[in-house]
């Protein structure tokens, strides 16, 4: 059987042309057979999966409909799933079986979602390779030298290899959109707040939110609507009117005014890069838009101002990991103090030290303003940076990254370098604005991605933007060869 | 050397919300260890707090009876350290921007002046869980029930001079946050506890000594005696050449002393941060206005009322507005007798004393406001004595009945009958052939002697008032 899309299995499913149990069935085979390549997945839920395809077939034999009944997916293991370990990629939690379920575990349950596993990631989503993973590295479905991006690299890699046709994210600083764009798929992130953090695991709690993988718009605007929503349980979430992301994908791009940056064009970015990218808005234009060059010009602040709040932020989330209630804990402690240092020495492996570390260091009493105070304010200006930019155009675009997907362990001795293969996405992050990453073309067999930058709540565009593209385009329907 | 005592208490009082402050789980009080801990208070992987919009409420009531500033904007903040019984390794707190700011509370010294103590602040925050040393052999136990239980904690000017002064603040702020209802006050419970900031200072000396902590003074006996310790101690220490330690202490109440607990140089930098899981806490105007509309009457209005309107004198008129419970009792007394001076002679005295005997609070008492009430109108209508009266309330106390049914049950209805009281008088007059003569010579005392006969002779029942006059008559043979 051919694979399809999500939305086009969604028509398959409700026309009757296959049961949820085939498809399911289908899903897993595929993963027994091709994961060990790229190691996208840590847990794989066979048995589950098949009883939840079994409900699905019966709801859909009863004439219900629901947003993603019967459709297989994964969730990035940073969501809590009730009675499956949840694991973070780290050893910290290797052991942790979650209790409850994520809001958006729950919301894609009950929107009758196939949870095939969860989804290998960079250690408590902190690294943009998947090499700091408790569970070892995925590998990019493209080439199993590089890396497939992180922290959603396991997501990412498993839409690309055809595993799962769509899977959930986290994103940061761009751990949906760099992944995505390493491994040619599309990615979401939605506006600050459209998506409830109940239930996903806190890494920087003002910059954390949740979106869809998938291999293309249409998919991720499926998933988006069974993801997105109120949630009472996290005061961050937005009181929004229900919205169907599906809706607007075919309007036409006339008039659309899209803002290049100037500062994404500059020196870092990779010169086939630029070709790509280029080449991609030229598609964009002969469908009617418009490009505006724009400034965004402290966007130069993005990186430091990131590298403060977020490991601020992460290293009072990741205090509650002591060893005391649930965790990893050492053997025979000695005292309270050696339970302490040992199970987090332990538990926790070099990258989230470091964070920790520098989170600890930059709210000390005597830097807390130097840094944290001035990061905060940093923030501010860049979210005034895209403020006025939005008055004179309706999206940005640019590259996802200013490279193409680098080879393993080429940057794991350099976490600065490391860092700055987030210099394009980290400011949607700081800002709290939508980001999206397409596949805009390959260099060699190379994937690269397109970002697009939407004003707050503007998801809708985005996804009608990437879904024009992709329907000019063919993009995303390619597959790495060895999984297809 | 003459010494100053300067004291500045911060006192945490538990807001008596159903829920807790984050979570959705009970805060009722005693339940099985960790039966009350959802996986919010365990601090999950995950979770997420979500504010407990009467916490807010209860928070800005205390801030309008402390004539204080009500923060339109209130932030909430991780104060960060590592505990056993601390699950997130943070507490959420309020730093920088409190929801109370600069109030007042009035207190009454001993001598009957009102001195007026600066309140700095009052801020929200959750409590940690508790850390279990018996029952686990080398290990400690957790019990998370407690944890993220509403706290205010309410942070005194340094404006306290004696440890009398701090003990009639306390109380004064017991008082109004029962009087508020939000906090049940119950300090066995440590529903209200406070830490105590203690130095002393040559007097004339404009700058501070160094200060100690007490901590987790839970009686306000402990906050008296404790102080008096440490300030003898810091006094004592000084005069023989030493310095004070700014450290915490503890006090232990079997040895009346205070003990280090742990020195400030090993204090933890708590790392503040705005907590990103939570917004700004907005409150408007109008939601003060709203939430001051609804606020009951507070202790100063109440004692003032009361000496005005029942004309009571400012100390009574105190004591009966101590608690909200025991002036809401006298209230009602008063509407169902209409004698205030009597009704409040009454409650200070063996309404008071039965309370006292039997320990119980006014809420359980026995007698209800509308059964003293009749008790008391039979003291004015001269049904029967004030003597006698207590007999009755003895009884009412016991559960015999109401006051009309125990006089008529026992007989103790007061003889008014001129003719049956001079009958009396005449047989004791006889009888006391001697004590007659003392009297006419001149032995008016003697007086007291045959009143107490007469009413030996009644079982108490004559009218003391008309035994009195007519036995003066008939004394002196008129």
């Amino acid at each position: 059987m051919t694979l399809d899309t999500l939305s086009g299995w969604a028509r398959r499913l409700q026309a009757g042309e296959i049961s949820s149990r085939e498809l399911t069935e289908l899903y897993l085979d595929r993963i027994e057979r091709l994961d060990p390549d790229i190691n996208s997945f840590v847990t794989v839920t066979r048995e589950q999966a098949l009883a939840a395809a079994d409900a699905a077939d019966q709801r859909l034999a009863r004439g219900e409909r629901a947003p993603l009944l019967g459709l297989p997916v994964a969730q990035k293991d940073i969501f809590c799933t009730r009675g499956v370990r949840t694991s973070c990629g780290s050893r910290m939690l290797d052991a942790f079986v979650a209790p409850y379920d994520a809001s958006v575990v729950e919301r894609m349950n009950a929107a009758g979602a196939v949870m095939l596993g969860k989804t290998n990631m960079d250690e408590f989503a902190m690294g943009s390779s998947n090499e700091t993973s408790h569970y070892g590295p995925v590998l990019n479905p493209w080439d199993p030298e590089r890396v497939p991006g992180g922290s959603s690299g396991g997501s990412a890699a498993a839409v690309a290899a055809r595993l799962v046709p769509a899977a959930t994210g986290t994103d940061t600083g761009g751990s949906i959109r760099q992944p995505a764009a390493f491994c040619g798929v599309t990615g979401l992130k939605p506006t600050y707040g459209r998506v409830s953090r109940y239930g996903m695991i806190a890494f920087a709690s003002s910059l954390d939110q949740g979106g869809p993988m998938a291999a293309s718009a249409e998919d991720c605007a499926l998933m988006l609507n069974a993801m997105a929503g109120f949630d009472s349980r996290d005061s961050t979430s937005l009181e929004r009117p229900d919205e169907d992301f599906t809706a607007g994908l075919d309007r036409d791009l006339k008039g659309l005014r899209i803002g290049l940056p100037r500062e994404y064009f500059g020196d870092g970015l990779h010169a086939d890069v630029r070709r790509a990218v280029q080449d991609a808005l030229a598609v964009l234009r002969e469908r009617g838009a418009e490009p505006v060059e724009i400034s965004l010009p402290n966007s130069d602040l993005s990186v430091p101002a990131y590298y403060v709040v977020a490991p601020a932020e992460c290293s009072s989330n990741l205090a509650r990991y002591d060893g005391v209630r649930f965790g990893h804990r050492c053997n025979d402690p000695r005292d309270l103090m050696d339970l302490y240092t040992r199970s987090r020495a332990e538990g926790f492996g070099a990258e989230v030290k470091r964070r920790i570390m520098i989170g600890t260091y930059v709210l000390s009493a005597g830097y807390y303003d130097a840094y944290y105070l001035k990061a905060q304010k940093v923030r501010r200006l860049i979210a005034e940076d895209f403020r006025r930019a939005f008055e004179q155009v309706d999206v940005i675009a640019g590259p996802t990254t200013p490279e193409l997907p680098f080879r393993l362990g080429e940057k794991s001795a350099d976490p600065v370098r490391m860092y700055l293969s987030d210099i394009y996405t980290i400011a949607a992050n700081l800002a709290g604005l939508p980001g999206l990453s397409m596949p805009a073309g390959t260099i060699g067999s190379l994937p690269v991605g397109l970002q697009l930058i939407g004003n707050y709540f503007d998801e809708g565009r985005l996804l009608n933007v990437a879904h024009q593209f992709q329907q000019e385009t063919g993009w995303h329907q390619r597959m790495p060869a060895a999984f297809a | 050397m003459e010494w100053e005592t300067v004291i500045g208490l911060e006192v945490h009082a538990q807001l008596n919300t159903v829920s807790k402050i984050f979570s959705g789980a009970a805060t009722a009080y005693g339940a099985e260890p960790n039966r009350q801990a959802c996986a919010v208070d365990l601090g999950l992987p995950g979770v997420l707090p979500v504010l407990n919009e009467a916490v807010v409420r209860k928070a800005v009531m205390l801030g309008l009876a402390l004539d204080a500033q009500i923060a339109p904007r209130s932030v909430f903040a991780r104060k960060n350290y590592f505990y056993p019984d601390l699950p997130k390794g943070y507490q959420i707190s309020q730093f920088e921007l409190p929801i109370v700011a600069r109030g007042h509370l009035e207190i009454e010294l001993d001598d009957g002046s009102r001195k007026r103590i600066g309140v700095t602040r009052a801020h929200l925050e959750e409590d940690a869980g508790k850390s279990v040393h018996e029952g686990f052999g080398t290990m400690t136990g957790i019990d998370l029930n407690r944890a993220g239980t509403p706290l205010v904690e309410i942070v005194s000017e340094p404006e306290l001079g004696s440890a009398r002064e701090a003990v009639a603040y306390m109380k004064k702020l017991h008082a109004l946050v029962r009087y508020l209802d939000i906090c049940d006050g119950n300090m066995q419970e440590g529903s209200f506890r406070c830490d105590a900031n203690v130095s002393v200072r040559p007097v004339g000396q404009s700058s501070f000594g160094i200060r100690t902590e007490i901590k987790n003074l839970n009686s306000f006996r402990f906050v008296e005696r404790a102080i008096n310790f440490e300030v003898e101690r810091q006094i004592d220490l000084i005069e023989s050449g030493g310095t004070v330690v700014q450290e915490t202490r503890l006090f232990d109440p079997d040895r009346d002393e205070t003990r280090p607990m742990r020195s400030k140089e090993e204090a933890n930098d708590y790392r503040y941060f705005p907590d990103p899981d939570l917004l700004p806490v907005a409150v408007h105007a109008e939601d003060i206005e709203a939430i001051r509309a609804g606020m009951p009457e507070l202790p100063d209005a109440k004692r003032e009322r009361f000496a005005r309107d029942y004309g009571l004198s400012p100390y009574d008129a105190g004591t009966l507005t101590a608690t909200r419970e025991l002036a809401d009792y006298y209230e009602a007394l008063v509407a169902a007798c209409g004698a205030p001076k009597l009704a409040a002679n009454w409650m200070m005295g063996d309404f008071t004393a039965a309370l006292n005997r039997s320990e119980l609070e006014v809420a359980r008492s026995p007698v209800t406001p509308a059964a003293l009430a009749q008790l008391l109108t039979r003291i004015r209508d001269e049904t029967i004595s004030g003597k006698i009266a207590k007999e009755v309330f003895d009884a009412m106390w016991a559960g015999e009945g109401d006051a009309d049914a125990i006089i008529a049950g026992r007989g103790l209805k007061q003889i008014t009958d001129t003719g049956a009281i001079d009958r009396i008088i005449d047989d004791v007059i006889a009888a006391n052939p001697v004590q007659l003569e003392q009297y006419r010579a001149g032995k008016d005392k003697l007086l007291g002697f045959f009143v107490g006969q007469v009413m030996k002779k009644t079982q108490g029942k004559a009218n003391p008032a008309q035994v009195n006059e007519r036995l003066r008559a008939r004394l002196s043979g008129d």
